[in-house]
């Protein structure tokens, strides 16, 4: 869905030149971020808690999130045993429902950053280098990106995985190599405005090396479009694993996931609805974090929304 | 062999339908109105001699009739009844090495071609000898039939090169469907795979890819009286979770495959009365096979340790709520008068009741082979029922002895390519899966070089056993030789790990009658004895 | 323009091509074929012999260039072969699930326009008072909730629901029938999965419509309109929502194509018989041909829409199409 908005952002990209570095102090920001975007703050609240869950889970969770209790299997919420409460209830296994939940952070963030640290990366190198060096190899290297963009993001995840086999490593690589392209195109034309910049001119004819041309003048600037793409590309990253697990074709049993959790439970939900409910409404809440967020981050990055307002 | 003269008194030990009122004189049955019912697999080709999926069995085989076929009025019997053919189906002559079959007159095809001998020849003949270029699945369980013959227009002749067992329940394949000569000496060998015309109870009316199929009642079906139903329609749904709503929601009455506990209970729940179940013992098995062309899966001590993990009586409990497998069993299917009784089985390694000491004597192996850190790679199949399950319960069998155990979930062209062609996994899951019930299918599985046993095993003993087995001239005697395999196979060698035999559940609607349930999801699915009570 | 309207076109050659070779390569990449698939089912007898003979049919065993070439050539002639699993035409079996999964995108594109248009213009006209914090909030979350889930939820919903007003349990129709056979079994069927689908999908339309309508509010036209005295209610439909739709209809253009992609996942939830369950039956099946034809006919929309996307744009701002 972030298709539609990096389609027309390649417009608007052209005019994002912000500076990223002439700003007050950190406290300020934080409490200025929250004044001014509200929702955005409340986005980066439930980011950070999702963080903490994924990082503390073995400490947060009250059970092994892969010890198979079977004389509580599909046990409602609230229900005692010996080792403990299971509070969310326990799935077909017997396994704790809340530490799945807590563990599956961790799954669904490892794969959401990385995939997203990668593949916007990734992309940034290819679309300043493209942009940069211009001519035949920005052509050709636009060709290929057509062609990569070609695919519907889930058609060229979901063919990855259903060809090699479904593991945790697969599922990231079949999510991030369509995150490139789309990256590398919003840079680029961000890449590409600034390069038409007579400063950049100015440093070429002093003698400035290639390399040092395109870190210190050309990556600052097309920060802002990068920072944007990243966040956005979490929130989906969630999402597509979630799909991909949920078909049956992305992390697989008995890793905690919470795609996967949503899979198995809606063998059950006709007799135990619970287990069907908690997954979705992790998913739900962690996607919705990092859109917020994301959001945020746009309107503040972008100088033309920011003159808006 | 005597397989086939064995009286298989497996009805009352395998079926516990729990079912009242489908046992109904003729005098109840009903004619008229449309079956519905869900089917969890596509139909890859309508050739039931090519393809070997219950995907295509389901929607197919109303279509077409059989030479013989298991009596679908109690097909927990394993007796073998005439379709096309007239009176008792034949016990041999000439020492067993001729079967003679009188074909019924009067028998038409669809399309209004008359039936005879002729046709079921022509039919045999591409499944036993199909010319170069065409395929034929289960070419392989007719390797003693020499000839097939018609004698005259209504008699059949099969000549054997030598007495098997097997022959009587190969033939009585629920594959093998009967096509019209003209068909396919007009048309090729090849038509059938994507056109239609039987002799069954049903006419093939219209096929929607992915959607569904539609039959409706043929006039001139040789069961006097039948079909009852005046048509069917066989709707696809890949999704357990759809076909469970489907049943729920009355879009369709009954399901033939199986499903799990829970879905039984959550429909007896909202439905009541409005639901009956019927329930088996099923003729299929998962099992996990260590490679022992890997180390250290060339130890017989730690194979032995895997499968001293697995709580099989305890799963038998817990797991059985989950997914379609129950049964404790060996290596023959349970409840087959071959099969091992539960004392027999308490003396088999992985199958004592003292889980605690099992995998005392598990982490002993382990240790004593030096392989007290073994992790290992399970190959899986993308199937959820049972596969997925089973393998996650197996991870954590194999947990509790210590060993660090993952699974590799594979789309079924891997799992297949790993199992059969690379043999590079540590551990597989591994199946035997069979329509008609015959222990000589089931025992050749584990058969080294037999070309179904994926382990890599070169035991030269257990293919001794296997021929003595062959030979042994009383049921007694072929009892006495299948427990020493089995001990064999299981134990000593350990060969495979069995975990349980699968457990069929068909809920239903209540006034879906006259469908009864087998052990197989193969058999009794021509539905000509299925009626409705509406 | 022509000469642009014909660089654009021929820049789809080249994006087509190569979109054909990744996807067949990658099918081909992984070992196993359709064949040892089939003929290695849960019986568990296995016959290499029978196993080559199917390979050789399926002209499987040819070299991979011919194999290549040829569907390239189908491509472009439309003519895409017989299924490898079925052997029936791949177009006979894309057929009627072409039009349901169609007919799903465009009722949730509807469901999409009733809800995005007004939603996005009065979040927009009401910038930062509460109910623009709501509309966006809701937006928001419908990007995030899950479309299976919700598919989930609703299926619930109604076998519950109907079991409590009328004593029946009541689930959508399995079998698809086309609108103009039986309208009502029809949309008693789809429209389940249109709205959860649809719900995602107006979300996105909705913060378009929103962000698109403040730049349109702070022209120099709308301003002028304003400093005329006209009615701000006269200013808003006639000035401002005309010129802020065109970024949105290229939305639920471009989301359209993808939408067709997207219905993979509630298909499965609602046991639909479309386009999307067909792709993943064919790809986890081996089935090359079909998998590759419904992989280019899903590249040829999302091409071609992006194409007329480009053409729109050009049309209506001449410097992209002299740069």
């Amino acid at each position: 869905m972030v298709t539609v908005s990096e389609n027309l952002a390649d417009a608007k990209n052209a005019e994002l030149q912000d500076d990223l570095r002439d700003r007050p102090g950190l406290w300020k920001q934080i409490t200025s971020f929250a004044r001014k975007q509200p929702l955005g703050f409340a986005g980066l609240i439930v980011v950070l808690v999702f963080i903490c869950l994924a990082v503390f889970a073995p400490w947060l969770s009250p059970f092994d999130p892969e010890a198979s209790s079977y004389e509580h299997m599909l046990a409602p919420p609230g229900t005692t045993s010996d080792a403990g409460t299971f509070y969310l209830g326990t799935d077909d296994f017997g396994r704790d429902v809340l530490t799945r939940i807590i563990y599956g952070a961790r799954t669904a963030l490892f794969v959401g950053f990385t995939c997203a640290i990668v593949g916007a990366t990734v992309g940034l190198v290819l679309g300043v280098g493209s942009a940069f060096f211009g001519g035949k190899i920005d052509l050709i290297f636009q060709r290929i990106m057509d062609i990569f963009m070609a695919f519907p993001l889930i058609i060229m995840a979901l063919s990855i995985v259903a060809i090699f086999g479904s593991s945790i490593q697969n599922v990231i690589i079949a999510i991030t190599i369509p995150f490139i392209p789309r990256c590398a195109r919003v840079v680029r034309s961000s890449a590409l405005a600034i390069r038409e910049i007579p400063y950049i001119d100015a440093a070429r004819a002093n003698g400035f090396s290639n390399s040092r041309i395109i870190m210190r003048h050309m990556v600052p600037n097309v920060m802002a479009p990068f920072l944007i793409m990243l966040t956005a590309f979490v929130g989906q990253a969630i999402l597509l694993e979630a799909s991909l697990s949920f078909l049956g074709l992305g992390v697989q049993e008995p890793v905690p996931a919470w795609g996967l959790m949503l899979k198995n439970a809606q063998e059950y939900i006709r007799s135990e609805p619970w287990i069907a409910i908690w997954p979705g409404i992790a998913i739900t809440l962690g996607v919705f974090g990092f859109n917020l967020f994301g959001d945020a981050l746009r309107d503040a990055l972008d100088p033309r929304l920011r003159s808006n307002q | 062999m005597r397989f086939s003269t064995l009286k298989l008194a497996i009805g009352a030990a395998t079926a516990t339908a729990l079912t009242l009122g489908t046992i109904a004189g003729a005098a109840a049955q009903k004619s008229g109105g449309t079956l519905n019912f869900v089917v969890g697999s596509k139909i890859p080709s309508y050739d039931a001699h090519v393809e070997t999926t219950f995907g295509m069995i389901h929607p197919i085989a109303p279509f077409y009739s059989l030479l013989i076929r298991v009596n679908p009025d109690a097909p927990a019997t394993n007796d073998f009844v005439c379709d096309v053919c007239e009176g008792d189906v034949d016990k041999g002559a000439d020492g067993g090495k001729l079967f003679t079959f009188k074909i019924r007159k009067g028998l038409k095809f669809h399309n209004g071609a008359p039936l005879n001998a002729n046709d079921v020849v022509a039919s045999y003949n591409k499944i036993i000898f199909p010319p170069k270029g065409v395929a034929s699945s289960r070419k392989s369980f007719y390797r003693m039939v020499e000839s097939v013959a018609a004698t005259d227009d209504h008699t059949v002749v099969f000549k054997l090169k030598f007495p098997s067992g097997a022959f009587i329940p190969a033939l009585a394949s629920p594959f093998n469907f009967i096509y019209s000569k003209a068909d396919l000496e007009k048309n090729g060998l090849t038509w059938h795979k994507t056109n239609i015309n039987g002799s069954g109870p049903f006419v093939f009316v219209e096929h929607q890819p992915g959607a569904f199929v539609s039959g409706k009642k043929f006039a001139g079906y040789h069961h006097k009286g039948r079909p009852y139903l005046d048509g069917f329609r066989a709707i696809a749904a890949p999704k357990m979770a759809a076909r469970v709503q489907a049943i729920e929601g009355d879009r369709a009455s009954i399901e033939f495959r199986g499903f799990p506990p829970k879905q039984r209970d959550a429909l007896v729940k909202v439905l009541g009365d409005k639901i009956t179940v019927q329930e088996s013992d099923w003729n299929c098995v998962l099992m996990a096979t260590p490679n022992q062309k890997k180390k250290p899966f060339d130890d017989a001590r730690v194979r032995r340790a895997l499968s001293l993990s697995i709580d099989r009586w305890g799963g038998s409990k817990y797991l059985s709520k989950i997914a379609i497998v129950k049964t404790v069993g060996g290596v023959v299917f349970p409840g087959h008068p071959l099969a091992a009784t539960e004392a027999e089985l308490t003396k088999i390694a992985g199958y004592g009741k003292d889980l605690k000491a099992n995998r005392a004597e598990a982490r002993r192996l382990l240790k004593e082979a030096g392989q007290e850190n073994l992790s290992l790679v399970l190959n899986n199949r993308a199937v959820d029922q049972p596969y997925k399950v089973v393998g996650t319960w197996l991870l954590d069998q194999y947990k509790k002895i210590g060993i660090k155990a993952t699974q590799q979930v594979n789309p079924s062209s891997v799992f297949y390519d790993i199992l059969r062609k690379k043999q590079d996994f540590d551990v597989s899951i591994d199946f035997n899966c069979q329509s008609v019930i015959n222990p000589i299918a089931d025992v050749s599985k584990f058969l080294p070089g037999g070309g179904a046993n994926y382990s890599g095993s070169k035991d030269k003993k257990l293919v001794e056993m296997y021929d003595a087995l062959l030979r042994a001239p009383t049921e007694a005697e072929q009892r006495k030789l299948v427990r020493q395999y089995e001990k064999r196979v299981l134990d000593t060698e350990a060969t495979h790990a069995i975990t349980l035999w699968w457990y069929k559940i068909n809920p239903h609607r209540s006034y879906v009658k006259g469908w009864k349930i087998a052990p197989s999801h193969y058999l009794g699915q021509q539905l000509d004895q299925v009626w409705l009570d509406k | 323009m022509l000469q642009y309207v014909l660089k654009r076109l021929l820049l789809m050659i080249p994006t087509i091509l190569g979109a054909a070779f990744i996807i067949f390569f990658i099918l081909r990449v992984v070992p196993g074929d359709v064949c040892e698939l089939k003929l290695g089912g849960d019986g568990g007898h296995y016959d290499p012999v029978q196993v080559e003979i199917c390979q050789k049919n399926l002209g499987i065993d040819r070299p991979v260039y011919e194999q290549f070439g040829k569907f390239v050539v189908g491509i472009f002639t439309f003519d895409y072969g017989n299924s490898m699993d079925t052997g029936k035409p791949v177009t006979h079996e894309i057929g009627l699930r072409f039009q349901l999964s169609l007919q799903i995108a465009i009722m949730a594109t509807l469901v999409t326009i009733i809800i995005a248009i007004p939603l996005g213009t009065i979040s927009a006209v009401y910038q930062n008072s509460w109910i623009d914090y709501i509309v966006r909030t809701v937006s928001i979350a419908g990007i995030a909730l899950p479309s299976f889930w919700l598919g989930i939820l609703l299926l619930l919903f109604l076998l519950n629901f109907s079991d409590w007003m009328w004593g029946i349990r009541w689930s959508p129709p399995l079998i698809y029938k086309p609108i103009w056979e039986d309208p009502y079994h029809n949309v008693s069927q789809l429209i389940w999965p249109a709205v959860a689908t649809g719900y995602r999908y107006s979300a996105v339309a909705t913060r378009m419509t929103r962000s698109s309508m403040l730049e349109v509010l702070r022209e120099d036209y709308v301003r002028t309109a304003r400093a005329k005295g006209l009615l701000e209610k006269l200013i808003i439909n006639r000035h401002a929502l005309k010129n802020a739709l065109l970024p949105v209809v290229t939305v639920i253009g471009i989301e359209f194509a993808f939408l067709m992609g997207g219905l993979v996942v509630t298909e499965q939830v609602f046991n639909l018989n479309g386009l999307g369950q067909l792709l993943v039956h064919s790809v986890t099946g081996k089935d090359y041909t079909m998998t590759q034809a419904i992989v280019m006919i899903i590249v040829l929309v999302f091409v071609f829409t992006n194409f007329m996307v480009d053409i729109l744009y050009a049309w209506l701002d001449p410097r992209i199409r002299y740069s």
